[in-house]
């Protein structure tokens, strides 16, 4: 029952890490591009939640409404700005300016906020539990979980159902043509940045109530994210979920045999999926 | 005007001059314990080692196009071979610092099978789950510390030389003897059959591949020497630092976030490129180190303009100035003045 338990709570979890990875899945879908300062850019919305809740004096899930908006607009701004002009067929000006943009998020949250451990405030939510056939279940980790499925089913449903999920597919398989087509690459860029961003927005702030955060911690949510996208599958949305789900309980069964093996456990079994299945689980398009 | 009016060289009057009056540098860096001060010494020490650094990462990343932002891994890996095999084997320093590359060389294969199948950007996060797993691995080493970390005992330390100022001067010319050894490394490789078939590489993978080029393979040796050289300059750093702990030795911003602003302020893809970054990169740290994280804000805004504005780096604006190369490594056509008669 014990070892049933980490499983569950593993695969909760595992919830939190599909949305890390989502944002990362999504942009790297439409613009191949990878985002190292990911992580950073998940810390920095836990950080503004923190403030949004502290200055207004709401509650944490409510912070979202300002959050969300805010990251989107981040997002497009910095799409448009700067991450534009790195696209190409050359690899390394975006990863390196990725890069730079990571140093740079961490230490101005290190200038503003301190390298103190910070946490939100959410109240009852975050001791609240529901027996389940034997299980006690945190309500705020079946919180995550439902939010994952219902962002990674949104994010499905815009990019097969709507005209800007259309227009992001087109640009994602031909850039020329689909601005040939009237699309403005640069600016279904921007879309698709801004939609990242609100995603990775809404993984912050969970993070946030779940553990306490400090601006250090970017780089290790940036790696789980990678991780849950590289098993799922590249450009498998519910792959990344799975994915999510695989390492989240690779970590808390790894946590129960010794706590210092669950970070460790976590990337040996990444690992072992990358060295028996190169392309990860499900893959849908090729790296 | 005929053919025989133009010659191709390697060699230019600016590659002359630079050999010359780097030899002079040299021997004049090789005295600096007669003449510099302990802590001059020990900033030098430091530039060389990360000169070093600069020179590998630039190789990997500028010549054979694998973009690692992981290879604290091979730097951490090398600091601790340093303490396992003098505390452990009992074997003198300078020997446990050779053979910290040569392991480093031996760990770097498998780590390669495993992440060459990861491609571009994926394949730079892959180096840097590895070196996560390199540090919570060493993390549960106890005998090495586990996540404390341990420091170099005295009697080791004792065995490089007699007197402290003995130590500071052999500590400061293995530095000195790394980034030198690198750079030459770096060089002849370029110059070397292998070289030609990665400058081939980096300029179009598809082209190369169909002149008979074995990609993977060529990627795979830059790996294994790189990680080799890496981990021996590892166990030099932590020689100069006498104490190891997990977050020092993988640390990503000390071993890779300064070594790619290095390599690219001063210009990617070129053998001078990280000479002039990682000057740039001292004198900078020296006036603003007081402003901390300010500095680190400074320093990432400073890389992204560069690669943005200049992709080439501090190096590349000089070179499309005044058409130098200090390292000839291209070949160049030139009209030759002596024989105007045929």
């Amino acid at each position: 029952m014990e070892w049933f338990n980490a499983v569950v709570q593993g695969a909760l979890l595992g919830g939190l890490y599909a949305l890390f990875a989502a944002g990362l899945s999504l942009i790297f879908g439409v613009m191949r591009l990878v985002n190292i300062a990911h992580g950073d850019l998940i810390v920095l919305a836990a950080y503004l939640g923190l403030s949004v809740t502290l200055v207004l004096g709401i509650h944490p899930l409510l912070a979202l409404i300002v959050v969300v908006p805010a990251m989107a607009v981040a997002g497009y701004i910095l799409q448009r700005g700067i991450l534009n002009q790195t696209l190409g067929q050359d690899l390394l000006p975006p990863l390196l300016v990725t890069f730079g943009l990571s140093v740079i998020i961490q230490n101005a949250l290190l200038e503003i906020y301190t390298a103190d451990p910070q946490k939100m405030n959410a109240g009852l939510l975050e001791t609240a539990s529901v027996s389940l056939g034997g299980l006690s279940l945190g309500v705020l980790p079946l919180l995550t979980f439902a939010v994952a499925v219902l962002v990674i089913a949104g994010l499905q449903w815009t990019f097969y159902r709507t005209a800007l999920g259309r227009a992001f597919r087109a640009v994602s398989d031909n850039q020329d043509i689909a601005q040939l087509m009237g699309l403005n690459r640069h600016h279904i860029f921007g879309l698709s940045m801004a939609l990242a961003l609100a995603v990775t927005a809404i993984a912050g702030i969970l993070l946030g109530i779940r553990t306490s955060f400090d601006p250090s911690i970017g780089g290790g949510r940036l790696i789980f994210g990678f991780e849950a996208v590289i098993i799922g599958g590249l450009g498998n949305l519910w792959g990344t979920l799975a994915g999510g789900v695989i390492l989240g309980v690779a970590q808390t069964i790894g946590a129960k045999i010794d706590p210092g093996w669950q970070i460790l456990s976590g990337h040996l079994v990444f690992l072992i999926i990358l060295a028996v299945r190169p392309n990860g689980l499900f893959p849908r398009i090729s790296g | 005007m005929s053919h025989r009016d133009y010659s191709v060289t390697r060699s230019s009057r600016a590659a002359r001059v630079a050999t010359v009056l780097g030899a002079i540098l040299l021997v004049v860096l090789i005295a600096a314990p007669w003449w510099a001060g302990r802590a001059d010494m020990r900033l030098m020490g430091e530039l060389f080692l990360y000169l070093a650094l600069a020179s590998l990462w630039n190789l990997l990343a500028g010549y054979a196009g694998l973009v690692s932002v992981g290879q604290q891994a091979f730097v951490g890996f090398g600091g601790y071979m340093l303490f396992a095999l003098t505390i452990f084997a009992g074997l003198p320093p300078v020997v446990a610092v050779l053979g910290a590359g040569v392991l480093g060389a031996l760990i770097a294969v498998p780590v390669a099978l495993l992440i060459f199948r990861l491609r571009g950007a994926y394949f730079a996060i892959g180096t840097w789950v590895v070196a996560e797993v390199f540090r919570l691995s060493f993390a549960q080493i106890s005998a090495l510390g586990g996540g404390s970390g341990s420091s170099l005992p005295t009697n080791i330390v004792r065995s490089m030389a007699a007197s402290r100022d003995g130590r500071e001067s052999l500590s400061y010319w293995l530095a000195l003897g790394a980034a030198v050894l690198v750079i030459t490394v770096v060089y002849l490789f370029l110059r070397s059959r292998k070289g030609l078939a990665l400058s081939a590489i980096r300029d179009n993978e598809l082209a190369a591949g169909s002149l008979g080029i074995d990609i993977w393979r060529t990627k795979f040796l830059v790996y294994v020497i790189t990680a080799a050289l890496t981990a021996t300059v590892g166990a030099l750093i932590f020689l100069q630092k006498l104490r190891i702990s997990p977050d020092a030795a993988f640390s990503v911003n000390d071993w890779t976030a300064f070594v790619i602003f290095i390599v690219v302020i001063g210009g990617i893809g070129t053998v001078e490129g990280p000479i002039i970054g990682t000057l740039i990169f001292f004198a900078l740290r020296e006036t603003l180190a007081d402003l901390g994280t300010i500095y680190l804000i400074v320093l990432g805004i400073v890389a992204i303009m560069i690669m943005l504005k200049a992709p080439k780096g501090v190096w590349g604006l000089i070179r499309a100035r005044y058409d130098l190369q200090l390292f000839p490594l291209g070949f160049r056509v030139e009209r030759s003045n002596n024989d105007k008669g045929t």
